[in-house]
């Protein structure tokens, strides 16, 4: 009988499970269409307005439809999929960063200090999530728009920067808001680490703690991170598309699907499908990306395999 | 008894620190209450500045708000002038929290047993179609089940209400909505959770002896099953009330959600401030009672 290695026996219990598979299959469908698709000859242009095509039905040359401003629905749905896809993403990047930096420092340096950084954290849980992301959204929208205003003068063009305006602080505000579980899971994984063995060696041999921190620590706690980070994507998206919902996120012109579910619910009564299509491309994706964190967290930790589906 | 004074004391700081917090940084925002589409001439603004005391220096004005919470007092509105904060909340919160205690025991009675039967059926197809809703119920977002809820239900029968707040039938469809996502997550975790107990060796002994399958599930399985959802249950409540920001949107309820993001909007600093307070104490005071629930419940957590 041939021995697997743990990468193997990892990716063996990743290819068993169905439900993981699938909806890596329709995740990359979707974020595929959106990203290249939009490149296609019979996707139009998701800005142009032909207002006497108002709320076209599904056709040969609309094939969801057009909106309010006889837009084409599906062309609006890709472009804006590519921003709810890149919020969640980049969100996610920037927790990671701030997480384990902070959880690293905590975990490692221990005592005292360990104590006061996680105290912070206590007090940041102690208020929900969404107060502290509207709360913050009006600082980063005021210095976003200083720095904007910095970058125009300085010649470069307006109508790039100004959706960048928009986006760059959305991304920065969730991920700095959302990197506390992962600052958590960080700490306990140095924690129990720092016991081992092979770290008491490598500190013994002299190493600097820096060294010992990046070559034999941080290495080993890769993975739970990165299945962490995996479930925490499709909660951002969520939290993008309801400040979006708000009118707290990403504003016309620039799209997203919490936008397109926005102006959709508004003409529900008479147009449903307008809610309905974006509707369906963003639950699909979240529920997919949901499905993969799963299935991840259930192959890189068999015992919790038995708990989900 | 010394766990409650410690989590009491432990409550009262991360409250402090929350207080202080809020009040510099939405001072440090560029911009203040005064400013928006009127200017006002220089003379009016230095009264106003001076009646609401911003223009005194920033540690003066901090002390000023910390003597008048104390005594109650959570300031005057700014954006709603001649109105103080109290008030406001007074108002507004009981909307949002009658809302929030609907919700949460809807997801409860749907939540919980839906979890069960699902955990107890293991991989079978009842199991399959419970997790595929649940699953669902996390992913589509309120503001798609709502509003579509509002267009298939509400328009369809008549005594439903799809806006306002005034009578019985107006919550049906907000409640419905605000409690879906966590219903579909509470169903989740006691699966996992009753999946954990369900393997454990002393069921199996039950199991051996012939006990039925009603006395393993209530007797023998539901109490330490139910214990890790205790913890989630404080927090989740109080997401659930701040959760109705978008459900009080779609359905146009007069809530607390409405008045935090008017707030925010027009640098209400008093009401941002006594919203934010109200919604931290609200947190701490249901882990607070999550924390004595998990006490009873599991007595081992004494001695620790």
């Amino acid at each position: 009988m041939k021995l697997l290695s743990q990468k193997n026996h990892f990716l063996q219990r990743i290819f068993e499970n169905k439900m993981t598979i699938f909806s890596f299959i329709i995740l990359a469908i979707i974020t595929f269409a959106c990203f290249f698709g939009t490149y296609l000859p019979f996707i139009q242009d998701p800005n142009i307005q032909s207002l006497n095509e108002r709320f076209a039905s599904p056709s040969s040359e609309h094939l969801l439809g057009t909106d309010e401003l006889g837009r084409d629905l599906l062309s609006r749905i890709l472009f804006g999929g590519r921003i709810s896809l890149l919020v969640g993403f980049m969100a996610t990047t920037v927790a990671i960063i701030i997480g384990v930096i902070y959880g690293s420092l905590a975990g490692y340096l221990g005592g005292k200090i360990d104590a006061l950084m996680m105290r912070f954290i206590d007090i940041l849980y102690g208020i929900p999530f969404l107060v502290l992301i509207i709360l913050f959204s009006m600082l980063t929208a005021e210095y976003a728009q200083i720095a904007g205003d910095w970058f125009i003068e300085r010649g470069f063009p307006e109508n790039e920067i100004e959706p960048l305006i928009n986006i760059i602080p959305l991304f920065l505000l969730i991920g700095a808001i959302g990197w506390l579980t992962i600052a958590r899971i960080v700490r306990a994984q140095i924690i129990s680490l720092k016991k081992e063995e092979f770290v008491e060696a490598a500190i013994t041999l002299g190493h600097h703690p820096s060294f010992v921190l990046f070559r034999h620590i941080l290495p080993n706690i890769f993975g739970p991170i990165i299945i962490y980070a995996s479930l925490t994507i499709p909660d951002f998206i969520m939290f993008e598309a309801v400040l979006s919902y708000l009118g707290l996120g990403i504003k016309p012109p620039n799209s997203s699907w919490g936008v397109l579910i926005k102006e959709g619910s508004n003409f529900l009564e008479t147009q449903p499908l307008s809610l309905i299509f974006p509707g369906i491309f963003f639950s699909l994706t979240l529920i997919s990306l949901n499905f993969i964190g799963d299935g991840l967290r259930d192959a890189i930790d068999p015992k919790s395999t038995k708990k989900s589906l | 008894m010394k766990l409650f004074y410690q989590r009491l004391l432990h409550g009262i700081i991360v409250l402090f620190f929350l207080i202080t917090i809020t009040f510099f940084a939405i001072r440090l925002i560029p911009g203040d209450p005064l400013t928006d589409e009127k200017s006002y001439p220089p003379h009016v603004r230095e009264k106003i500045e001076s009646f609401y005391h911003l223009d005194k220096p920033l540690i003066t004005q901090y002390f000023y708000y910390l003597s008048n919470l104390l005594k109650g007092d959570l300031g005057p509105s700014i954006s709603k002038q001649g109105k103080a904060v109290v008030e406001i909340i007074k108002q507004a919160f009981p909307v949002s929290l009658f809302l929030g205690t609907i919700a949460m025991l809807i997801a409860l009675i749907v939540g919980i047993p839906s979890g069960i039967i699902s955990a107890y059926k293991q991989n079978s197809k009842t199991d399959f179609i419970v997790m595929t809703l649940a699953m669902i119920g996390i992913c589509v977002p309120s503001f798609v089940i709502g509003p579509l809820l509002a267009k298939y239900i509400g328009l369809n029968f008549s005594f439903i209400n799809v806006a306002g707040f005034e009578y019985a039938t107006d919550w049906i469809l907000p409640s419905i909505t605000l409690s879906a996502g966590t219903a579909a997550y509470l169903a989740r975790m006691t699966r996992a959770s009753m999946l954990d107990v369900l393997s454990q060796e002393y069921i199996k002994t039950a199991k051996t002896k012939g006990a039925s399958i009603f006395r393993i599930i209530i007797l023998h399985s539901l109490r330490p099953t139910l214990i890790p959802i205790i913890s989630f249950i404080g927090p989740t409540f109080a997401a659930l009330i701040s959760g109705s920001f978008v459900i009080e949107t779609i359905f146009q309820i007069p809530g607390i959600g409405q008045h935090f993001i008017n707030a925010t909007t027009s640098r209400d600093y008093f009401l941002i401030q006594g919203i934010v307070l109200l919604y931290g104490g609200l947190i701490i005071f249901s882990n607070f009672i999550a924390d004595i629930i998990h006490l009873f419940l599991d007595p081992r957590t004494k001695k620790a």
